[in-house]
């Protein structure tokens, strides 16, 4: 009875792991196959033509990019702080916890409701408009508790006898925290960026009410203007236009391309993360 | 003999734990004092006191006097940030910075305002060449300091202390992770580095005592043992337990 039992329990271990590689390889593949018929240079350097039916994705290319920088030129000055503060400055163990259940609240939230703040705050109250920089600062909130984490995780590797010894030299509090724990801790801190940036990337509800255009014919040009984005461009392929013979084609090139870039940006975190473990020699 | 640290009627605790028990010590100056014991004895707070960086800890708590050339340095008006300057520190943790030799020694030197040029670079290379290991490391000071060996990287942290231009060097068992070639040249190096500095040396081990230091005190439990010339502590110690502790009774 109990060997049987043994065996059932290898079998369902194994059947589980090959069930998830497989939905991996499946939607991969699904993607791939579908998406890359319609890929080729003009895909991707052009702008779409005929009423989304032909052409390419470029301007939603370019404006996922000035979103997914965006977001992070605002969510990682403001996630290091807190980090900051959290690991070194606060005093309180209680104080402490009610802040990181707040960020892992922040972390829990779905992703149209912060469309929706984004929309009530930043375009309609702040009147920023439908913009990249209320796309931005919506997306910013959204990575926060990313950054939030993985730049507490590396503050916290720190030894402290690094701490010790820019003490024992007559460093400041913030001297220290920015010219002896930041600097070791920058790798760590990278990690969780370029993770966060990957996640913007690839954010549809957010940026439905806050930036995203369905076409636009020129690129932005200043931080107010409302944008394409690959997201939202597969939403906007899938749902309006009369002539899904030749937009769902489109689509999927488009879901082709954004897969390819948030794989790729997640590859490099976990480059560097690895790059860090063999290097680090403390 | 001058006086340059002298402690008076000094307590110390971490919370309830009653750390040091009224000391009263003068530490000459340029001279090796070694502060021995051992584990627990308190010789380590009692170094931390000198550059107060017990202060890090929270729940400590001081009393009596601490002087440094006759000023408290436990007053309100002491600068810490310039007294950890003039009290500089060497670990037991090898610890340089995740950085260039160079810039490990110009750490202290940068938070002191030197910003940079060549005034910085003449001192770092002058402070490196103090902790004989210029000729070690001379034409890649550019060099993460993690590349040199284990007791180049303790010189490297002494050269880091020297750099600040301190009136004390600070040794927290600074050869308790090195082998004893590394330890033998750390030794001579504190031998040379008395003659400009006041130092004072925690060890544990008793031959690193006898070697390195002119005076010697032997704590236990907090208590201040005995102090004085480090012949006579090891030759006619006046307490028993001295003694008892020399001649490996306990330890």
């Amino acid at each position: 009875m109990r060997r049987e039992k043994q065996i059932l329990g290898l079998l369902a271990v194994r059947f589980s792991v090959l069930f998830v590689m497989f939905s991996l390889f499946l939607i991969l593949v699904f993607v791939l196959v579908r998406g890359v018929r319609v890929i080729d240079l003009g895909f991707l350097l052009q702008p779409p033509k005929a009423g989304m039916t032909k052409g390419g994705i470029f301007p939603a290319i370019i404006g996922t990019f000035y979103l997914a920088i965006g977001s992070i030129a605002f969510a990682l000055p403001l996630g290091v702080l807190t980090a900051i503060y959290l690991t070194e400055y606060a005093r309180l163990k209680r104080w402490v916890r009610i802040i990181k259940i707040g960020v892992n609240a922040l972390a829990g939230v779905p992703s149209v409701v912060f469309g929706l703040f984004g929309l009530a705050i930043f375009v309609k109250l702040f009147g920023f408009g439908v913009s990249i920089l209320s796309g931005s600062l919506t997306l910013g909130i959204l990575i926060l508790p990313i950054v939030i984490r993985a730049s507490e995780e590396a503050i916290i590797a720190v030894p402290r006898t690094f701490r010790e010894a820019s003490f024992a030299l007559g460093a400041s509090k913030w001297q220290t925290v920015t010219r002896a724990v930041l600097p070791s801790a920058l790798p760590g801190i990278l990690t969780g960026a370029i993770l966060g940036i990957g996640r913007a990337a690839g954010e549809t509800a957010p940026i439905l009410f806050t930036a995203a255009t369905f076409y636009q014919r020129r690129l932005p040009h200043s931080v107010l203007d409302e944008v394409m984005a690959l997201p939202y461009h597969i939403y906007a392929l899938m749902t309006e236009g009369t002539k899904p013979e030749f937009q769902v084609p489109i689509a999927y090139g488009t879901a082709l391309v954004l897969l390819s870039l948030v794989l790729s940006i997640n590859l490099v975190a976990i480059i560097i993360r690895t790059r860090i473990r063999r290097a680090k020699r403390w | 003999m001058v006086e340059k640290i002298v402690t008076k009627t000094l307590d110390f605790w971490y919370d309830d734990f009653h750390a040091l028990k009224n000391i009263n010590i003068a530490i000459p100056e340029k001279a090796v004092t070694a502060i021995m014991g051992p584990s627990g004895c308190g010789k380590s707070t009692l170094l931390r006191v000198f550059n107060r960086l017990n202060d890090l800890i929270e729940g400590t708590r001081l009393t009596g006097q601490v002087l440094l050339d006759g000023e408290d340095i436990y007053s309100d008006s002491m600068d810490v940030s310039d007294l950890r300057r003039r009290v500089g520190m060497v670990f037991q943790s090898v610890n340089p910075f995740p950085k260039s030799i160079f810039e490990n020694v110009a750490y202290g030197l940068r938070i002191h305002g030197w910003g940079s040029g060549t005034k910085l670079a003449t001192r770092v290379m002058e402070s490196i060449k103090a902790a004989a290991l210029w000729d070690e490391v001379d034409g890649h000071l550019h060099k993460s300091a993690f590349d040199l060996s284990g007791g180049q990287q303790q010189r490297l942290c002494i050269a880091r202390a020297i750099a600040n231009e301190p009136e004390v060097i600070l040794f927290d068992e600074p050869c308790s992770a090195l082998d004893p070639i590394s330890t033998a040249k750390i030794e001579e190096l504190i031998e040379e580095l008395k003659q400009r500095y006041t130092i004072v040396i925690v060890t544990h081990n008793i031959q690193q005592a006898a070697r390195v230091s002119d005076y010697t005190a032997f704590m236990l439990l907090g208590d201040l043992v005995e102090f004085g010339k480090t012949e006579q502590i090891f030759t006619t110690p006046k307490d028993e337990r001295t003694e008892n502790y020399l001649t490996g009774k306990f330890g």
